[in-house]
């Protein structure tokens, strides 16, 4: 694990799509292809986010990450090496928090440690640790039922980091939550994000929310889904929900917004 | 209970270290507090409970009495109490009470183990389902009771014949119990599951069975109260001993208030059992309370 990296190792991109390509079979019998032609490069330590209207693809393209699914064609490659299945490199976070009701805090987030038998008292540290990062540090002992959805979610993101993951999916981790608690989410994952220098791809729908969080975004068109553009978001770290009024950040929103317009529209 | 809405009600330990204090606490739940779904307070349920019991045992008095049925087809509670006191104080009790306890809870086990073993096989394999379960419900189909003769030929008059009959009633539905629960758990803490490299064996411990607990002990309670049936069932066919066998031999020598007596015993016994299943269940899977009173009456 710690040996020295080869400069090629070094420049390898974090992950990396080529020509992907996912068709479904529909239950009518045809084929429908959810991705075409996908295929770009993310670099370590970078936040890059996906958006896209829904049935776009983009949660299959993360799926296809994360080793859950198959690409049709192409290849994906998670730190230059081919994915073929499940990674003990990655994290991951949902839109549900889908916490096991039966544990503790504490023990939720430690899941991933115990399916991978790490040392858990190295584990348990680092769990607290993050737990306190997104200011769970007085719930470890508490149960999901006890918490609210924002804080179900919260634990849900400690979960994905408890093994310091080199890579960090996140498939709309805050679709579900009101307009108001995901700000503070947003403004807490950046946060976490500047902390610990984590490379994660984030899906989602908001097209704010993307410009907020991304080093670069994503935008990809509807059914068959391509990628139309990708951002480089050039507004100064760390980054604050006041950005969201100023006229730079709005000029990104508008101009991916019509970008999405012209691909087919956000429905 | 809408506590939440007021910040002063919020609970003590908030955490301090929560720089979102403030929208987290008024997304919290109430708090659970102990409210009886009836609106009334524990004590007069129980006292409405009482008044009840006491209702119905002075119609019936009042019933036998004036209508002047014979004690020999329908005792009084009265005829009854003294037949009980009768009975236990006789010493009778015991020896039988001990037999038929045995069988019940002998067979619950039997049948309990087998139920959750084969039930967690079938649960976890699509082969083992579409060879073995259809004759497993073939032979549920065949009403025990029908069968009790046979288990007492091949077993003997003795216990083990009961034991048996209880742990075949009892298979049944803890075996569909668990099936269904194993196939409870939500495809998304699966998938999360194996996201995280897990192996069947590790999405099977973590989540699966977890998961089908509630459902697995709805089946227990189902399957305690009906190991009390199969146990009797078994005596009626032929024993040597127990309630069942007390009941048919008060039968033979008419006396109906001896019956009632046992019923009564029998009766407590079923009560006890199903609480006691309740009180482990409650303790076992503490994360739900839905599910218990969910399944019961299936």
């Amino acid at each position: 694990m710690n040996m020295p990296l080869t400069p090629q190792q070094a420049e390898a991109p974090a992950f990396s799509f080529d020509r992907l390509q996912k068709e479904f079979r529909s239950k009518d019998g045809g084929d429908v292809i959810a991705l075409r032609d996908v295929g770009f490069e993310v670099r370590n330590g970078e936040f890059v986010t996906v958006v896209g209207p829904s049935g776009c693809g983009k949660s299959t393209l993360l799926r296809i990450l994360a080793g859950l699914e198959r690409a049709s064609s192409g290849t994906v490659a998670l730190g230059g090496k081919a994915v073929t299945g499940p990674s003990r490199d990655i994290g991951v976070v949902f839109q549900a928090p889908v916490l096991l009701p039966w544990r503790t805090v504490l023990q939720n987030v430690l899941v991933p440690a115990q399916i991978q038998g790490r040392d858990i008292k190295v584990a348990t540290e680092r769990a607290m640790h993050y737990l306190a990062l997104v200011g769970l540090g007085n719930f470890a002992t508490k149960y999901p039922g006890e918490l609210s959805g924002g804080m179900q979610q919260r634990v849900g993101i400690a979960r994905a980091f408890v093994n310091d993951p080199m890579l960090l999916l996140m498939d709309e981790p805050f679709g579900a939550l009101d307009a108001m608690t995901r700000e503070t989410m947003n403004l807490e994952l950046h946060k976490l994000k500047e902390r610990t220098g984590a490379t994660i791809m984030l899906v989602t729908h908001s097209i704010p929310e993307a410009v907020f969080l991304g080093d670069r975004v994503v935008v990809m068109s509807p059914r068959p889904g391509r990628v139309t553009q990708i951002v480089e978001v050039d507004l100064p770290h760390p980054r604050s929900l006041d950005m969201i009024n100023t006229d730079r950040f709005g000029a990104y929103v508008s101009s991916i917004r019509t970008n999405l317009n012209a691909a087919g529209g956000l429905d | 209970m809408n506590g939440s809405a007021v910040p002063m009600n919020t609970p003590l330990d908030e955490p301090n270290d929560n720089p979102q204090g403030a929208v987290a606490v008024t997304a919290l739940a109430p708090a659970k507090a102990p409210v009886e779904p009836t609106g009334l307070t524990p004590a007069r349920r129980r006292l409405l409970m009482a008044s009840f019991f006491v209702l119905v045992m002075a119609i019936w008095h009042f019933a036998v009495v004036l209508l002047q049925v014979s004690p020999l087809i329908f005792p009084g509670p009265l005829a009854v109490t003294r037949a009980l006191v009768e009975l236990v104080q006789s010493g009778e009790i015991v020896k039988h009470l001990g037999v038929t306890l045995y069988e019940i809870l002998a067979g619950f086990a039997f049948g309990a183990i087998f139920g959750l073993v084969l039930g967690a096989l079938i649960g976890q394999s699509a082969l083992l389902e579409a060879v073995l379960y259809p004759y497993v419900v073939a032979f549920q189909t065949v009403p025990k009771v029908a069968v009790a003769p046979l288990f007492v030929l091949w077993f003997g008059f003795d216990t083990t014949s009961k034991v048996v009959i209880t742990a075949t009633i009892v298979f049944f539905p803890v075996l569909a119990n668990t099936i269904v629960g194993l196939r409870s758990a939500p495809r998304d803490q699966i998938e999360l599951m194996r996201a995280f490299t897990a192996s069947p064996w590790h999405v099977f411990k973590m989540v699966r069975l977890p998961h089908a607990l509630p459902y697995v002990f709805a089946g227990l309670e189902i399957g305690i109260v009906l190991a009390v049936i199969g146990a009797i069932v078994g005596e009626f066919v032929g024993a040597q001993a127990g309630l069942g066998y007390l009941i048919l031999q008060r039968n033979f020598s008419m006396d109906a208030a001896g019956m009632f007596a046992v019923l009564v015993v029998l009766s407590l016994i079923g009560l006890m059992l199903h609480s006691l299943m309740k009180f482990i269940a409650r303790r076992v899977i503490f994360w739900t309370e839905a599910f218990t009173d969910l399944s019961r009456g299936s």
